[in-house]
């Protein structure tokens, strides 16, 4: 697969050397004259020296034959713009783009650019994972095929504690895939019963969520 | 009309100025509270008492776009020093906020013809001024052809008085 990064901060050129390593075709593309020198003596012949949103730069690193665009500069404004000419000038598919400010996130989702990585997203949700504040944490949510992976802690209070996997009569369009025990998961068979403390994991249809929680939950 | 201006640097300024003793409602939107000088250029009162308006946040943050006034804003114009930031901006007020005008300026004059054709307004500067100095070098180059009839011979310098600094460059 052909790659074009652009940006050679920490993420780009660490992001550039795992794809090199993975027997990917890359060329990182910087336009920061001092980095741009750094970075070559890394990265040789797979760093480009310009600014990406020049489209002739684009062109000269043959993004006509790129598979992948991956915009991870440190300018949000930058990213966008990359990615929506790499997508809808040189008909790229498959883009990634970095959120620098959550805030700017609205503008990545208004012009269509998408799928998105924000650190700070990520550390909230990791946050979350560790300490949740709720019962019902996300692990996974693929909007675009409307399907989600939740994890849910069950207290003492649960409604569910005691009984079996059998005997629960869980909604359309879910389905309870493992529970996590004391730090271990397993895949639960019918006759598995559920405990206070366990993390159930389900998959689920994203509009089912409230369902599922009134079944596991006291709240 | 109200009109939006983001940027306040020369461009924005002074086309804030020109809107504003046309009769127009001008607001203006800059990160860098200092532009709001740039305003009182020419004025005998605050830019504030001849009738404008100043916002001080970033063009991506849409809490101050709507302090400035984008939903009422009959056209927009996106002229900050970045050419990424005036193409983004100005899509957010054309899709995001529906302003019937948006104007972009773009430096890049191939970045500026690409979103032209993709239904922004955009204005290049660049292009602008390479199309007149290659005017006015073919004028010079060629001064008989035909083309020679719309030179403008009239803003040639002045010719240096004679103690001038022969040497000297600007």
């Amino acid at each position: 697969m052909y790659v074009i990064v652009t940006g050679a901060g920490k993420v780009g050129v660490n992001l550039t050397q795992e794809l090199l390593g993975q027997g990917h075709e890359v060329t990182l593309i910087e336009n920061r004259r001092q980095r741009y020198l750094g970075v070559e003596q890394l990265l040789e012949h797979n760093v480009l020296y310009g600014d990406a949103s020049e489209l002739w730069v684009l062109e000269r690193a043959g993004i006509e034959r790129a598979d992948m665009v991956i915009a991870v500069t440190g300018d949000d404004e930058d990213n966008i713009l990359i990615c929506q000419v790499a997508k809808e000038k040189y008909g790229i598919d498959r883009i990634i783009a970095r959120v620098n400010n959550p805030s700017n996130r609205a503008h990545f989702d208004l012009l269509g650019i998408k799928p998105v990585v924000s650190a700070t997203e990520l550390i909230l949700r990791l946050l979350e994972h560790e300490v949740p504040h709720h019962n019902l944490v996300h692990l996974l949510d693929l909007e675009e095929e409307e399907i989600e992976i939740i994890e849910i802690r069950l207290d003492d209070k649960s409604p569910v504690v005691g009984r079996t996997v059998g005997e629960l009569n869980t909604p359309d369009n879910t389905l309870v895939i493992a529970i996590i025990r004391d730090g271990h998961g397993m895949v639960p068979n019918a006759s598995t019963v559920f405990e206070a403390g366990d993390d159930i994991l389900a998959v689920l249809d994203p509009n089912r969520e409230e369902d599922l929680k009134s079944i596991f939950t006291s709240g | 009309m109200f009109v939006l201006i983001v940027g306040c640097g020369r461009v924005g300024s002074s086309l804030a100025l020109s809107m504003l003793a046309d009769g127009h409602t001008v607001s203006c939107l800059d990160q860098d509270p200092e532009s709001h000088a740039r305003l009182e250029v020419g004025l005998d009162c605050s830019w504030e008492e001849a009738g404008g308006q100043f916002t001080v946040g970033t063009a991506l943050e849409t809490q101050a776009l709507e302090e400035a006034g984008i939903v009422k804003a009959d056209a927009f114009v996106a002229a900050t020093n970045g050419d990424n930031t005036n193409i983004v901006i100005a899509q957010i007020a054309q899709r995001r906020y529906e302003v019937d005008t948006v104007i972009a300026r773009i430096l890049d004059p191939l970045r500026a013809e690409w979103y032209r054709e993709q239904g922004l307004r955009t204005i290049c500067p660049t292009k602008v001024a390479i199309e007149m100095l290659e005017d006015k070098l073919r004028s010079v180059a060629n001064p008989t052809s035909l083309d020679a009839g719309t030179a403008e011979y009239a803003d040639t310098p002045p010719a240096p008085p004679a103690d001038a600094n022969a040497g000297g460059g600007e």
